[in-house]
Order: structure tokens, then sequence, then C-alpha cells
């Protein structure tokens, strides 16, 4: 099983450009809104045509610019699960179930039944779209893209049209029901959360450019780019110069930061928001900024802290700390505040 | 009263209903479908030009085609001994030239309403554009279709001004309600003409408030409480 993507289509003002490659694995596309994301499985699915390059599926050529071939979205078999579910509200579940099958109409019941009873829409067959939950309606859309057996499935935003207290309880379900499907999945998403929980492998979408591809956990450990490590929730990040090898200069927040491991070849730096410890009493003098503090925030979880280098002799741009809430209330001094940065955790970025 | 304008009203509309429904939701498909806008423009221009003008610019131009001793209308009378001027075909034609433009109008207007994302997840999910039509696009935009049809058959029944130049004013033959009426009123029959106007005023409410009425129904399915 593999999708192979290499794709560029031209808008006014916008150019797409991607290419990515998986296997098996849950695949995200990370980016901010209009990064291309949508747009890009949209090309996949030949809905709409890139304007030049090549798409791939399990060894079968769906997209070539040079062979002139652009198969048609009926024959690439592939299940695009749409951001607003697009059910065709004049069926009735069991209908949009069967709408794409071309089967008898035994084996159509057959497959509805298996596609209801798995998907826990028992009692709901005949109920129209609108009658439905927001949960029941993605139970019902998905099923639909997996009652036509397609050998990729693509998930447009899946959960961005869900009430927030719904969200958990349906990730947890939706991922549990995508393990009776066995080819691959293709994940949209402009969460980070999302895309770290669900999500193998990353492509990381910028204005249209995949700028960068790898595993997970490693991109978010490492993020390698500013926009990356911003999209990855890195709130601190500046510009920087080497001052020796192993430390850096940050000019908006003007501070020096000295680095475990030698650096080359970086433009900015990132920190991030709980990559700082309380240093008050601390003799120490490296990786210490004297904190003003401009605005306490306070969070249902606990405090963000926005602060600017107490030392600065220009006006530096603002830092974000996050802290836990016993701790911050059980401070005495609330107006001073030294913070530590961990220099493990100092992210170098291009 | 004679019964005979009301029997050719009723039968001239009705036919041309058949035609001005069918031949609507054909070009009105066709016209969605194309991409270029400029192409689009134009082309809605002119098949909404019926609508606008008078009606006896309709006829005139009808009548360039269909006159005997033009092209077409002398082929037809000399090769098939058909002659379309003067005859019910006429008042026909007439009816479905001037109310084709609501038809198809409310057949594109219904049709560009239906959300991109199900014509599109029923490609993905491998329905044939045959399908598609006929199973998403139609049975969402049928209120819209169907209200379109109901304006464009009372359109039909009322039309005068072509019928007038190209079918002329023959009874038992092309004299339909509106020409009746207006023949009874040019005779000074002013009682005469009532009834009539009271014919095609009735048919016209009746046809349209059991349009209405279906139109509520066949949307059930946007209805929470409706449906047990």
């Amino acid at each position: 099983m593999s999708l192979k993507v290499d794709i560029k289509k031209k808008f006014k003002g916008f150019n797409l450009s991607v290419s990515f490659e998986t296997n098996k694995e849950y695949l995200g596309l990370l980016g901010a809104s209009g990064s291309g994301k949508s747009m890009t499985l949209k090309c996949i699915s030949g809905i709409e045509p890139p304007d030049e390059g090549f798409i791939e599926l399990n060894g079968r050529v769906l997209y070539d610019s040079d062979k002139k071939i652009n198969l048609k979205p009926q024959d690439r078999n592939i299940g695009y699960l749409f951001q607003d579910y697009a059910l065709f509200p004049n069926m009735t579940v069991e209908e949009n179930i069967e709408a794409g099958l071309k089967l008898s109409k035994k084996e159509k019941v057959n497959i509805v039944e298996e596609m209801i009873t798995k998907f826990h829409l028992q009692g709901l067959e005949k109920k129209y779209p609108v009658q439905l939950s927001g949960g029941q309606k993605q139970r019902t859309a998905l099923a639909r893209c997996i009652a036509y057996k397609p050998d990729v499935l693509l998930l447009d935003e899946p959960f961005s049209a869900l009430d927030a207290h719904l969200k958990t309880q349906v990730q947890i379900e939706i991922m549990e029901l995508l393990k009776l499907y066995t080819g691959e999945v293709l994940i949209v998403t402009h969460s980070m959360e999302e895309a770290y929980k669900f999500c193998k492998n990353l492509v990381i979408l910028k204005d249209g450019n995949s700028v960068l591809f790898g595993d997970t956990k490693e991109i978010f450990m490492k993020p390698e780019l500013a926009s990356v490590a911003r999209l990855t929730g890195c709130k601190n990040i500046s510009s920087c110069t080497l001052v020796s090898t192993n430390k850096i200069y940050a000019h908006e927040w003007d501070i020096e930061i000295e680095l475990n491991e030698s650096a080359a070849d970086i433009g900015f730096v990132g920190i991030k928001s709980n990559s700082f410890v309380v240093a008050d009493d601390s003799s120490e003098r490296t990786n210490i900024i004297e904190c003003e503090i401009i605005d306490v925030i306070e969070k249902i979880q606990g405090y963000t802290i926005i602060f600017t280098n107490k030392k600065s002799r220009n006006t530096a741009s603002h830092m974000y700390f996050d802290i836990k809430k016993e701790k911050w209330n059980n401070r005495n001094n609330k107006n001073n505040l030294f913070l530590k940065i961990i220099n493990d955790s100092v992210l170098l970025l291009k | 009263m004679k019964l005979s304008p009301i029997l050719i009203s009723m039968r001239t509309a009705s036919a041309a209903i058949v035609i001005t429904f069918f031949l609507g939701i054909i070009i009105a498909n066709w016209i969605v479908k194309i991409k270029s806008e400029k192409f689009k423009m134009i082309l809605d221009g002119i098949l909404t030009l019926p609508m606008v003008l008078p009606p006896t610019v309709m006829g005139f131009f009808i009548l360039l085609i269909f006159g005997v001793k033009r092209p077409l209308g002398k082929f037809l009378l000399d090769f098939l001994s058909v002659k379309i001027v003067f005859s019910w075909t006429a008042t026909v034609i007439a009816a479905v030239i001037i109310s084709f433009p609501i038809m198809y109008r409310s057949a594109r207007c219904s049709f560009e309403q239906v959300d991109q994302n199900l014509i599109m997840a029923g490609r993905t999910l491998g329905m044939s554009e045959f399908q598609i039509f006929w199973k998403i696009i139609m049975p969402l935009a049928l209120p819209g279709v169907a209200s379109g049809g109901v304006l464009a058959f009372a359109r039909g029944l009322g039309e005068f001004g072509a019928t007038a130049m190209i079918a002329g004013n023959i009874e038992n033959i092309t004299r339909t309600l509106p020409l009746a009426i207006y023949a009874e009123v040019a005779a000074g029959n002013m009682d005469a003409a009532m009834n009539y106007v009271i014919i095609v005023m009735t048919i016209s409410f009746a046809v349209i408030v059991s349009m209405n009425y279906f139109t509520l129904r066949g949307r059930k399915y946007l209805s929470k409480d409706k449906i047990k």
C-alpha cells in the first residue's frame, strides 16, 4: 500500500506545490488555514485537477500530466470524508450508505446491515441527516466511505465541525472505528493536537508548499523551521545570530542564550512556553531572564505569564511562560520573576 | 359562453408545458456545467430574452422562421404539407417560447443551489453523472424546478401577444382563452369576457396553490418533526 503525490497547481496569488509519500501508517497534513491542505485532498481525489505532476496509489497511476492521465473521481477508488460530511439530505442513513455501491440488491442489504452494526447506527436506518446529531452524522459519513471499500481514506478536518465537549469522545470513537479499515488514512488538520494524537507521519504545509515531511514525534521534538515550530505550538520564536559556536543572541528578546550543543546555520530560536523553570533564588547567571511581567492570563489548567526581558535596552517583544496554578499561587513575590531557560529544549530553527 | 377556447387553452398549455419543462431542465443542466463564465452569460442572455421582450417581438421572429414565404416554412409546406402559422401548433410554439425562460431560469437557479460538496461526494463514491443528476441534484432541486414548471404553465396559459401574431384568432382552432377575452371585449360583450376571465383566474390560482402545497410536502426530509 502506498500513495505518492507530487503536484502543482496555480491560483491567483497562491501556488500549490505539494509532494510526499506514505506507506500504511496514518499520515497527517498539518498547516494553517489557507495553506492548501483541502486543495491537496481535492487533487488526490480527482475533484479538482492539478496543473501538473503525478499521483500514484498502490502502483496505479491516478494522475500524470506528462502522460496525460487523469482518472475521474469515480475511477480512483478513494474515500473522502468531507468536513461538513456531505450526507445527501434527501436520503435516509441506509440510502446514504448504499448510494455508491454497485452490487446486487442482496449484497447491498448485507453491506448496509454490516455498516449499520459496525458504526453503531442501529435504529437510525430510516432517519434523514437533518435528524442526526453531529457524531451520528460523522459515523454515517464514515460508514458510507468505508462501505465503498476505498484504497485510501481522506479525512478533511474530521473533528472541526464538532462541539468541544463532544470532540474528545468522538475522536476516540472514530479512531476505534478506523481500525476496521485496513487501507491508508490521510488526515488534514490545522490542530497540532489532532496531528500529534492520530498521525504517525506528518507533512507540513505552508503557503501551499510542503515544507517538511517526517515522523510526527521527531517533527514536534525538532521542528527545524520557524514556521513548523509555530505550527507545533511553540509560542516563543525570535530571529537570532550566532555569538560563538554554542552561544546565540535572540534579537527580539534581547537575550543571549548558551547552548548545550554547537550550532551552525540557524536563523531562528524557539522556546516552548513550558521550557522555563522558575529560578528566583538562583545565583546562576547564564540563561536566566529577569522578567518584566506584562500580563497574567488565567486558563483552566494554569496561568500563562506574558513577560519581556527587564534588562532589555530597547523594547523587546513579548514571551510566554506556562505555569501550574498552585505553583503560581504559592509564590510570595509575584512581581519579581526570574526564569531559567532549559537549554536542552531550546529549538534551533532555520 | 363557448367551451372551445377553454379546451384549446388547456390543450395548448398542457402540450407547451411538457415541452418547456423538459427543454428547460435539459438546457439549464447544460448551462450550469459550462465552465466559461463569459459564454455562460451570453447564452443566458439569449435564452432569457423572450421574458423581457414584448411577446410581439417574439411573434415577429417566429413568423420570420415559419412564415410560408420563408425557407423553413416553405419547405415544410411544399414537402411535408405542414403549415405551422395560423394553426394550433403555432399556439403551442408561441406558448413554449414565451414560457421557456421562466422554466429555464428556475431550473438553473435550483441546480446551482445544490451544494457542490454533495456532487463531489457522489463522484468520490463512484456514482455516475447520470446517477448524481437523478438521485441527488434532481430531488434536491425539485421544489424549485416544479414551481418553475407551474409558473411556466400559468404563463403559457396566459400567452396572448405572440399567439395573436403567429396563430391568429381563428375560432375553434387557435382562439385560446386570452384571445377569446380580447375578441369578446372588442365585440362589446363584457359579460362573456368576464366568464372567460373568471375561468382563467380560477385555473391559474388553483394550479399555483396546489403546487405550493406539494412543494411543502415534498421537502419532508428537511423538517425534523414531521417524520416519525
